[in-house]
């Protein structure tokens, strides 16, 4: 919310898609790859689009770039109707999953490429170059040919390539799949680092939800074509408006309750160990109607049996993890559950398989699903 | 540990040792020589083909060129430099005297431009035919590479008294143009220049479009890609990106259609109607009525030499641009 507001006092938003559709192909085999999307992003956000594969988060991308036309829609940036201009009139630049950066071409040649092509003179091109080797920290390597690189500074010569003509929106394709984890994280701060410092709206495709909940503003959760759910990283992982954002972001246990009271937007649910609790609800639910919980594992607690709990069950597994335990619970009123204990608490030494617990969970953290 | 040593039965006896040695020294000289047997039994089929059909005729034809013209063909075994001499001057008739042979340098002039105009033109034709097929679906591109290569199947010298058929005085060509009233007298089109680099172009341009499929096939769309979102436009795309990236492909199609284009006999002969003449009529004149084969030796070998030293110095400049 804090950054929608931003965006609407930096002026217009940087990228507006509205009611975006594309199919590719014709006929009965014809592919619908966005499926009516908007999405309005604001000024100097760093947006993420996130997804599995497939969900049109790619095609989005590729309508902002300018490589493809949508069938239906349209597209602004900083409000100007861009849906018929080819990708090289357009102030906007991609960094490409496998770089494609110029093989004949020196890094700086690299880098100045977008900046000789605007016919920019020879001065300031190089000027330029310096202060985006400087800024991507490559210097040393202004001379060399792209094969020399390794795979961690060919993606900071396609960062500093794509930067260099300062485009008012920079587009990154799952620029970071091909690196190792190392290098990966290092590169999340460094991605970050880079918006903060040039003021550019980032965004930033990726099917990683760990890689869009610790860099971005905001996140669209993608699925089939459709943008499910936009809203800043916690947002997203505390509040899932359904099972598919709920179970792609994070773990999740999902269970059923039965509505018993409504007043207003504020009523009891009814859980399997028939407790009850009152929870926000949706308009779409009405008593006696079933809703599906999503209840994180971190936000569960392990208590005696006995003890004033919300569900019961029975020890079923125990999975060491280092910084914390899982514990697999068969609920005594049907399913199972995940229940992540960090260790510091000394849990996976007091609980063994097949000892009976009881399961505490916040109210707050039984967040109600749309569907 | 001393007599540990002493015991081991991996130490034999001084004598035994020697003889196990030369022993082991016989059977690898034998390994050694049946293997060099076999390299040499392996690649005499290549040795007899290189030696036997392209380096001895080629070394009877440098001998020839320093014979003397037998009166009815042939050589007459007699050493005489006489040829050499002739590829750039000319004796006069009576006093000896030595000067520069006009005649030939215009012919050496008009292939090198003709071959350069026909390769230029090509590469210019071929290239968006070659960018086609490399941007068609996987599976229709073979059937375009197929249809390139068709006029490969039938004879050269058929295929250009066809194009001869076409384009002659009283050819369907000019029956056309008169039909559909756009002239009222024949356009004279064969034996001109024109007629010659169009039949030139058609016989060699598969031979650059090959090669240049063969790179653009190769070529990274994506890169193509980078470059239009990095505000080149389709020309600077073309330049900056496309042409650098595919310029062996055009190197070599270049080469393939140069080499048989400056040499060309047939096509000069029944297209260019004998009076255009080229190096390849030159060569075969002096072979046929001339009767010269000393001097039509040291041409060929002339026009061999300027191709070779024109192919090594680019291969030497493309090779120091590369380590630099």
């Amino acid at each position: 919310m804090r950054l929608q507001d931003g965006a609407e006092l930096a002026g217009l938003p940087a990228v507006e898609a509205k009611n975006v559709t594309k199919t590719f192909g014709a006929g009965p085999d014809a592919v619908v790859a966005l499926d009516n999307v908007s999405v309005t992003i604001g000024q100097n956000e760093f947006f993420t689009l996130l997804g599995p594969s497939g969900c049109g988060k790619t095609t989005l991308l590729r309508l902002t770039a300018g490589f493809e036309m949508p069938n239906a829609g349209s597209i602004l940036l900083e409000g100007q109707e861009v849906a018929h201009l080819p990708p090289f009139k357009r102030p906007v630049n991609t960094v490409y999953k496998s770089y494609a950066l110029f093989p004949h071409l020196t890094v700086a040649q690299n880098i100045g490429f977008g900046l000789k092509m605007l016919g920019r003179r020879r001065a300031a091109v190089e000027e330029t170059v310096t202060a985006m080797l400087k800024l991507v920290r490559m210097e040393p390597m202004r001379n060399r040919k792209v094969h020399q690189l390794s795979g961690g500074q060919q993606q900071r010569v396609a960062l500093a390539r794509a930067l260099a003509p300062h485009p008012k929106v920079l587009l990154l394709d799952e620029p970071l799949s091909a690196l190792d984890l190392k290098l990966r994280k290092e590169m999340q701060i460094e991605l970050k680092r880079l918006q903060l410092e040039t003021g550019i709206t980032f965004i930033f495709v990726t099917h990683d939800q760990e890689e869009a909940l610790t860099m971005s503003d905001r996140i669209a959760v993608m699925s089939k074509g459709k943008i499910l759910q936009i809203g800043t990283p916690t947002e997203i992982y505390e509040h899932p408006v359904d099972r598919f954002v709920a179970d792609f972001i994070g773990e999740t246990n999902f269970i059923e309750a039965e509505v018993t009271q409504r007043i207003g937007n504020k009523g009891e649910i009814r859980l399997p160990s028939g407790i009850e609790v009152p929870r926000e609800l949706g308009q779409h639910v009405a008593v006696g109607g079933k809703v599906t919980l999503a209840i994180r594992p971190e936000r569960i607690d392990l208590v005696r049996p006995g003890a004033e709990c919300h569900l019961a069950g029975k020890v079923e597994n125990i999975v060491y993890f280092g910084t914390d335990t899982h514990f697999h619970i068969d609920l005594d009123s049907g399913g199972d559950m995940t229940v992540r204990v960090q260790n510091r608490r000394g849990a996976q030494d007091v609980l063994k398989m097949g000892d009976a617990v009881g399961l505490r969970i916040a109210p707050e953290a039984m967040q109600v699903l749309k569907d | 540990m001393a007599t540990e040593t002493a015991d081991t039965p991996s130490a034999p006896p001084p004598v035994s040792t020697a003889a196990v040695v030369s022993g082991a020294a016989v059977v690898a000289a034998e390994l050694e020589r049946r293997a060099t047997v076999k390299r040499w039994l392996l690649s005499a089929p290549a040795l007899v083909v290189i030696i036997g059909c392209g380096m001895m005729p080629l070394l009877i034809i440098f001998a020839y060129s320093w014979t003397k013209p037998a009166e009815y063909a042939g050589v007459i075994w007699k050493f005489q430099p006489d040829a050499w001499v002739n590829v750039l001057f000319q004796e006069d008739l009576f006093s000896d005297a030595l000067s520069p042979n006009w005649a030939y340098y215009n012919i050496y002039l008009r292939s090198v431009l003709i071959a350069l105009q026909t390769t230029v033109l090509a590469l210019i034709v071929g290239f968006p035919t070659a960018y086609f097929i490399a941007t068609r679906e996987e599976r229709s591109r073979n059937a375009w590479l197929f249809l390139i290569t068709i006029p490969f199947w039938s004879n050269l010298l058929i295929r250009i008294y066809a194009i001869m058929m076409i384009i002659r005085d009283d050819g369907y060509l000019n029956h056309a143009l008169l039909f559909l009233g756009v002239v009222d007298q024949p356009v004279p089109i064969i034996f001109t220049n024109y007629a010659l680099s169009y039949g030139l172009i058609y016989a060699y341009l598969p031979l650059m479009v090959l090669p240049l499929y063969a790179s653009l096939e190769k070529l990274d769309f994506r890169l193509v890609e980078a470059g239009y979102d990095l505000y080149a436009g389709r020309w600077k795309v073309l330049w900056h990106v496309i042409v650098p990236l595919v310029k062996p492909g055009i190197v070599s199609g270049s080469i393939l259609v140069f080499i048989p284009a400056i040499g060309d006999y047939i096509i000069a002969q029944i297209l260019g109607g004998g009076n255009r003449m080229m190096l390849g009529n030159l060569i075969a004149q002096q072979f046929g009525t001339a009767r010269n084969w000393p001097q039509g030796s040291a041409l060929s070998l002339t026009l061999m030499a300027v191709v070779m030293i024109a192919l090594v110095i680019y291969a030497t400049k493309s090779q120091r641009k590369r380590a630099a």
